[in-house]
Parts: structure tokens; sequence; C-alpha cells
């Protein structure tokens, strides 16, 4: 196939060999047979490598996943795509021509259209306002309006891509929204559509209604890539995968010749373990209790489906599974952060799970200690010297507060410099600001005020994301020293290696429930990784 | 460039001090421009802020208010909450003082001081629990329904004059005057004591000295006490608040009561320390003044005491320059709009260059 470029170039220039010419009509023809043909990209955010010389090409009218752990780089693949951010080196080939995407609009010049995992929708519009809005004709609405109503009706005669074209976005589905974002990118006149974890908000009969329209759209010429980290989609909707981890395309396959444990297998990848010293746990008394536990987001989406179960005094139960399965509101709600139903007992005592003694303060006064997945956002106040962050959480204790009202900041410094020499923070200095520190030191500073305080209940969360290895041994000690003084640790990490050396027993949640509990030393990475696609 | 390049004190000191020059400087050529000779202004502005005792008791007077609705906005906003409603804080702050001095009989000033300012902060902290709840517990937001806040305070105060306070058959909608004994001492009599001699016509007064006071108990309160760390953790990061559980609705509340106090303050020093009754506009702006107070002062009561002495001394020494020269007092308004435009709005424009600055050295 010749394109108009490629013919321009050959009228303007007819001193041009007859070879050259050839080599360059057969280059295109072969680079044409792929939608979309990534050379070398590469992305770097500070210190953070987020894309390493990726290069990959998709099919044209194939439908293509992506897939990877949270992290591995796939939305900054998609976003530099996209135009939203720009690669530092590398190429884009879009049907065989190279194309510089500065920003989103070039992206959907090219005829690439994106739809998000968060929706980018004008609630109090309608359907069909949404679908024009950007890409009117004129400055008259109408024309652009009485096209997109024509449009509309093909399409959901074609796709079932039906949606009542006057009803609000706001009174609207979450599935249906998703519908509308297709019709935008569609109305753009996209060839090429990705979708960035397109079923994560989806009930299953919205996922396969969704699946046959990409099968549809597929039919038709288009090209789908779909980013996801479910391998069961993977398996039932794409032609070929490309797996992800940490910032590098590690394996392109077809999908009909490979199976979900060898992905499993990639995207995981067979790292060396971390090898823990410790001794076996010797469990005792049951210290926390759940049962029955129900968490529904303010979209009506279910994150928590009656989880249950059990935490005993000095063991360390660790909670596998892909980022986005519930892991994280699971500990938020145990540590009083967000209300959910269910029941809870501590130390044989009912522990609210709503209402108004559902509060951090409350679950700290039950000797419930928690460090967040987030040290920036929650566990520190970036702006906080060290010791103002010691007493985050703890500024009720007696010992910063010896006159109810009035705090001893000089107590609390002492304090702090005790802790950190302890947990061997570097620069010893209570009065450097929280955002001064290292990752690995921050994380040292929340890690010594939860520790310190001797909880019977610990929550971990992903505590060592972004933590150089040389802490991470440190925190891991820590942890197992503090479970062998008798306290129970709930580990949430999404490092598998982690969970597998640290943890007594391993709890493995997918969408929301508990799949199923495994010993360490009778399981392996495949079989987890297997159970965290929700396989198993 | 991130505000971490600066030195602290640089941050503090250079930063604003640069920023007022610029003001001046672009003041400067509008009265070279309309025909005056900017030096002769500023030496006229200065004398007539500071060369006198008389001068001196002016711009302390008017700072005294600012001091008040400076630390109001200044606390508000350690909490991350922008109070724009000191203006009818104020008014309501007044009510209080009025009502304290009219209705109940005082054997001597210093214990209707005590109740007056009870008054001033009970009506003040009212008045701004509303907006303060209805953020807290409603989500509207505060910056919207304080201002809405201050045209009902004006209402409300005319609607009190006009009615219940104004004696019967004056036409002036203003309260009776109060009784002799609520006088505050001036400023000249307490230096009296000392042997000082001042100026007896400023109405500058001994709230002076309570607004230094609550300087110090403003700082005290938010860096020495729980409450103040709670405010201070919920400002800077309201998920690690929440993360602490510290109650983000109930320190928002608490902010919002304190702040409407030292806004309702401000009325002991103009009602009962300067006029004597309470008259329609009694606040003229100081609660919006505020503003630009604390973000010059950036947000610190030490900071807030130094910008409320140089908004002191442009109110005092524009006042002069209105008297004695040609120059309009629509333009002391402008000199007054640039300091809290390079202040407050500018703000980068001025930190940039400076961070740039000590970027460069710290390189060599």
């Amino acid at each position: 196939m010749i394109t108009a470029k490629t013919a321009r170039a050959r009228r303007s220039d007819p001193g041009m060999t007859q070879t050259s010419t050839d080599m360059m009509r057969q280059d295109t023809a072969a680079s044409a047979s792929y939608a979309i043909e990534l050379r070398g990209i590469s992305k770097a955010f500070g210190p953070v490598q987020a894309n390493k010389d990726i290069s990959i090409r998709v099919r044209r009218g194939t439908i293509h996943g992506i897939v990877g752990e949270n992290g591995a780089g796939k939305s900054t693949l998609m976003s530099i795509l996209y135009g939203f951010y720009r690669a530092d080196s590398g190429e884009i080939l879009i049907n065989g021509h190279p194309t510089e995407i500065p920003d989103s609009l070039a992206a959907i010049r090219a005829g690439v259209g994106m739809v998000f995992q968060h929706f980018k929708l004008v609630e109090n519009f309608t359907v069909l306002e949404n679908v024009i809005l950007g890409a009117e004709a004129g400055g008259l609405l109408r024309p652009s309006l009485a096209k997109a109503r024509g449009l509309l009706k093909d399409l959901a005669r074609e796709f079932e891509l039906n949606v009542d074209p006057d009803a609000l976005i706001e009174n609207l589905s979450v599935g249906h929204q998703q519908r509308v974002e297709i019709l935008k990118a569609l109305y753009r006149e996209a060839d090429i559509l990705i979708l960035d974890e397109p079923t994560g908000v989806l009930t299953p009969s919205e996922a396969d209604h969704l699946f046959r329209i990409l099968r549809g759209l597929k039919e038709q010429g288009k090209t789908i890539i779909l980013i996801t980290h479910k391998l069961r989609e993977i398996m039932d909707v794409t032609d070929e995968v490309s797996v992800m981890r940490r910032g590098e395309m590690v394996a392109t396959r077809t999908t009909s010749e490979t199976s979900p444990t060898e992905l499993a297998e990639l995207m995981v990848g067979r790292k060396v373990l971390l090898r823990v010293e410790k001794t076996p746990a010797r469990p005792g008394e049951e210290v926390l209790r759940v049962d029955g536990l129900r968490l529904v987001d303010a979209q009506g989406v279910e994150r928590l489906r009656s989880i249950g179960f059990e935490l005993r005094a000095g063991e360390i139960v660790g909670i596998a599974g892909v980022a986005g399965n519930g892991q994280s509101e699971l500990l938020e709600v145990l540590a009083g952060l967000r209300p959910a139903e269910g029941q809870a007992w501590m130390n044989g005592q009912p522990l609210p799970l709503s209402g108004r003694d559902c509060d951090a303060q409350a679950r700290r006064a039950r000797r419930i200690a928690h460090v967040p997945e987030d040290r920036h956002r929650r566990g520190l106040v970036l702006n906080f010297h060290a010791w103002e962050n010691t007493a985050l959480g703890y500024h009720h204790d007696p010992l910063y507060n010896p006159h109810s009202w009035k705090m001893d900041n000089a107590a609390i410094i002492r304090d702090t410099q005790a802790k950190m020499d302890a947990f061997d923070v570097r620069p010893p200095d209570p009065h450097l600001k929280a955002s001064g520190f290292s990752g690995g030191n921050q994380q040292k500073l929340v890690l010594a005020r939860e520790i310190e305080h001797a909880p019977d209940v610990l929550l971990v969360g992903q505590p060592t994301r972004g933590v150089d290895i040389g802490a991470i041994e440190f925190i891991h000690q820590r942890l197992i020293k503090l479970r062998d003084s008798g306290s129970a640790i709930l580990l949430v990490s999404v490092e598998l290696d982690e969970i597998l050396s640290l943890s007594d027993r391993i709890i493995v949640m997918f969408d929301g429930k508990i799949m199923g509990e495994r010993l360490p030393d009778q399981t392996n990475a495949q079989e987890l990784g297997l159970m965290m696609a929700g396989m198993a | 460039m991130s505000k971490g390049r600066i030195p602290h004190w640089a941050d503090v000191t250079l930063v604003p001090l640069t920023s007022v020059l610029l003001a001046f400087v672009i003041s400067a050529i509008l009265i070279w421009a309309i025909g005056e000779s900017p030096w002769a202004a500023v030496k006229l502005m200065v004398e007539g802020a500071f060369g006198s005792s008389y001068g001196w008791g002016y711009t302390l007077f008017y700072a005294t208010n600012f001091i008040f609705t400076g630390l109001a906005v200044a606390v508000a906003f350690q909490a991350r909450l922008f109070n724009i409603g000191g203006e009818g804080q104020a008014l309501l702050g007044g009510l209080g003082v009025a009502l304290v001095c009219l209705y109940i009989p005082w054997p001597h000033w210093s214990l209707a001081l005590i109740a007056a300012s009870l008054g001033a902060a009970v009506f003040g902290a009212a008045w701004a629990f509303i907006p303060g709840y209805l953020q807290a517990r409603r989500g509207s937001h505060i910056v919207i329904t304080t201002i809405m806040f201050n045209f009902i305070a004006a209402s409300l105060l005319g609607y009190f004059l006009v009615n219940v306070l104004r004696p019967q058959g004056a036409q002036d909608p203003s309260s009776p005057r109060f009784p002799a004994e609520t006088a505050l001492p001036k400023l000249h009599e307490i230096l009296g004591v000392f042997g000082i001699p001042f100026s007896t016509v400023p109405p500058v007064n001994i709230s002076l000295l309570v607004a230094v006071g609550m300087c110090f108990a403003v700082w005290f309160m938010l860096w020495r006490t729980r409450l103040g760390y709670q405010i201070r953790a919920f400002g800077e990061s309201e998920p690690a608040a929440e993360y602490a559980g510290i109650s983000p609705a109930r320190i928002t509340i608490y902010v919002m009561l304190i702040s409407g106090a030292l806004a309702g303050l401000m009325a002991v020093n103009s009602v009962m320390g300067e006029q004597q009754r309470l008259v329609l506009n009694a606040v003229e702006g100081a609660g919006f003044i505020g503003i630009a107070v604390a973000l010059m002062g950036r947000n610190h009561p030490f900071g807030v005491f130094l910008a409320a002495m140089l908004f002191g001394f442009l109110y005092q020494g524009g006042a002069e320059l209105a008297l004695w020269t040609g120059i309009p007092r629509e333009l002391i308004v402008v000199i007054q709009a640039l300091v809290i435009l390079f202040t407050g709005a500018l703000d980068n424009m001025v930190r940039i260059p400076i961070a740039r600055l000590f970027a460069m050295r710290g390189a060599r």
C-alpha cells in the first residue's frame, strides 16, 4: 500500500534510485500492517524509569492486550501514545508513519482514541453533548448534534452500543458511561482505540457486553489495545498479548499459543527471593477477627465482599493481590478511615466498623496501629518537621501532653531523637522536614512511630514501596521483631516476594473477595499469581 | 522552582520587602505621572505616619484593627480555610460590644473591657460558626458563605441600629453613646503613667495591648497546644489528618470559631475604643484589609503584626497625603491595592527571581 505521503515524497524527488524506492515501498508495506509501532520508547520521572526502551507492534484489526502488575508502566506507555507525556527517547509509528504526538489533539488527528479508567465526561450534559464536546463543527451546535445523533443510531445497530442520546450522563450506569466514552472516540473517527482497565468498574455482565462491542469493532477493522491486569479477559478477547514488568516489555505472545500460567509467570517474573531470617511463628491468642465485611464505594461498586479472617498474636498474615482488588480498602476499613458493613472483634470485644466511634483515634485506643500504603499522602505531613510527624496520630498521648491541652514539644523532640536512633533514620535530625528525608528514611520514621507504641495489631501497607534495598532488609527485620514480641501483623503488599518471605500465612484477594489461604512453604509465586488473577 | 530553595530568613524578609518596594516604585511612577513629586509624597506619608506622636497614634490605631482581622484570616488559613468574612464577623462583634456596654452597667472600664471582649468574640465566633458548620457538615464552600454572610451581617446590623438601638427621635442610624465608665484608656493616659508624653488626639487605646497579646496567644495556640497541632496538620494534609484521627469537620468548626472571635475582637478597638457608640459602617473595610495583612504576614502572628503596621502606615500616611497634596484620595487606595497585589497575587513573580539568585550563589 502506497500512502499519499510516500507518493508525494517520490514526486518531489525524481532523482531517487529505483532500489531505494523499492526498499521504501517494502518498508512502508511491512510497517503499514501495524496500526501502531513503538520503537525504543523510554520515559523517566526523576529517578524512576517508568518505561525502559519499549518496542511493540500492534497489528491492524486486532485486539492487543497489555498486561502487567500495577506500576509496571502500562499507563505511562499509553499516556505517551495519547500525548499526555512526551517520551524521553524513541519513536512512534502510526500506520507506518513516524508520528509526533505532542498532545492529545495530535493523537486524535492520528486516529488514536482513548477510553480512560476514570471517565472524562461532563456529568450534567447529555450523551449527545458529551459526544460532540470539543469536536463541534462550526459555531452552531445543531449540525454537529444531528450528525452525532445519526452516528449514534448506526453504531447502536451495529455494535450493541446503544445509549439514549438525550440521557444525562449522571443518570447513566457506569457501563453506559463507558459506552459514551467509546462513542466519543468513534465520533472522532478513531481507528485505534485504547482502553485502560476498562472492566475495573464493570459488573461481569457489563464486561461481557463490552467485549462483544470490542469484537464487533475489530470486525470493522478497528485496532484495539486493551490494558488490564486480569488474565481471564486477556485470554477471552485478545489476539496478541504483551507483558510488561517494571517498565520493560518482557514478552509478546499470540494469545492462542499461551496460557494464563505462562502470563502470570511473565508478569510476576522469576525474581530472586529476598530471604528474611526468621524462626517459625508461634501464634498465640486470636486478637482480631473479621466477619462478613462488605464495602460499597460512592459509585455503588462493591469493593469488599464478605471478607472474613482472623489474626493471632505473634504471626504475620500477608494479603497478596494485584493492586486494586480491595486490599487497600480492607486496610482503610480496619484502620478506621472508612466505614463498612460487617462485624469485627478486637481482643474478644466488638470493634465498631461504622458510626461515631469509628475513626483512627478510636482504633489506636484499641491498640491497632497502621503504616499506611501512601506515606506521602497519609503517613506523614511532608511540610512538618520529623518531630511533629512523630506525634501524628499520637498527639493525645499523655507523654506528649502532660497538661492535657498543651503539647510538650521538647518531650516529643527527645522521643523522636530516640526513635531515630533506634531505627537508624538518616540524617538523625528531628528538626528536618519530612519531605527532606529519602523514601526509605521516611518509611522508617513512620514505622518507628507505629512500632514503638507496641501495638497489638499492626496494619502495614506496601512497607517497602519506593524504598532502597538496604532499608528493605531493615524494615523486614523490624516487622519480624515486632511479630516475635507478640504483636499480630497484617501485611498488604503487591510485591509477591515480600509476601512470600515475611508471611506466616497468605491470604489472596481478587475482586474484593478472598480467593483462598496458603502457607508460604506450600505454595509458589505461580500458584499465587493465578489466584491473584482470579483464575483459581 | 521549589519554595525550599530560598533560605527561611529570606523567605520571610526579602520576599515581602521586595514586593513592597516594587509596589512603592510603581506608586511613585503614578504620582510622578499626575504631576506631583513622588519624593515629597513619600516624605509627607512617612512624616504624617511616624513624624509625631499624633501620627504614630493614628498609625497604631489602624494597625490594631488590622492585627485582629489579620490574625483572624491567618488562623483560618493555617487550616487552609479562606475566611473572607472578617468584615461581617467584626460587624457582629461590634453588636456584641454595644449590647454589653449599653445594657449592663459597669463600675470600671477594666471589667467592661473584659466583658465587651467576650461579647465581641462570642458574637464574631457565632457569625463564623454558621459558615464553618455549613462547610464541615454540608460541604458549602466557606469562601462563598463567608462572603454572603458579610452582606447579611451588614443588613442585620442596619436592622438593629434602626429598629432596636437607635434612641427615640434620632435621625442617625446609630446606637446611643456608651456610658462614660466604659471608655477605654487612651495610649496617652497609659504612657502618662510612665511620664511619657503622647498626643491626646488619636483614638489609639488599650486595645493595642490586647491585640499584641492576641498575637502571642495565637502563636502559642498554633505551635504549643494540641489544638494548634491538629489545625496545622489538617491544613497541611487532610488525608494525613484523617489518618491521625483528627476530625476534619470538628477542626473546621473550631478554626472558624477562633477566626470569627478574633475578627469580632476588632470591634473593641473601633467601637468601644474610638467611637464609643455603634455606627452603621463601624468596620470600614478592615475585614478585607485583614486578608492582605495575613497574606503578607505569611499567616504567622509576628508577620501579621508587622504587616498590620505597614497597612497602618499606609492608612495614616495616605490620609495625610490626601489632606495636604493634590493627590486624590483614590490614588491612596491605588497604592494600597498595589501593595496587596504585589505581596499577595504576584508573590511568585518576586519569589522565583530571588530563588534563582540564591541558586546561582549556591552554585558558585
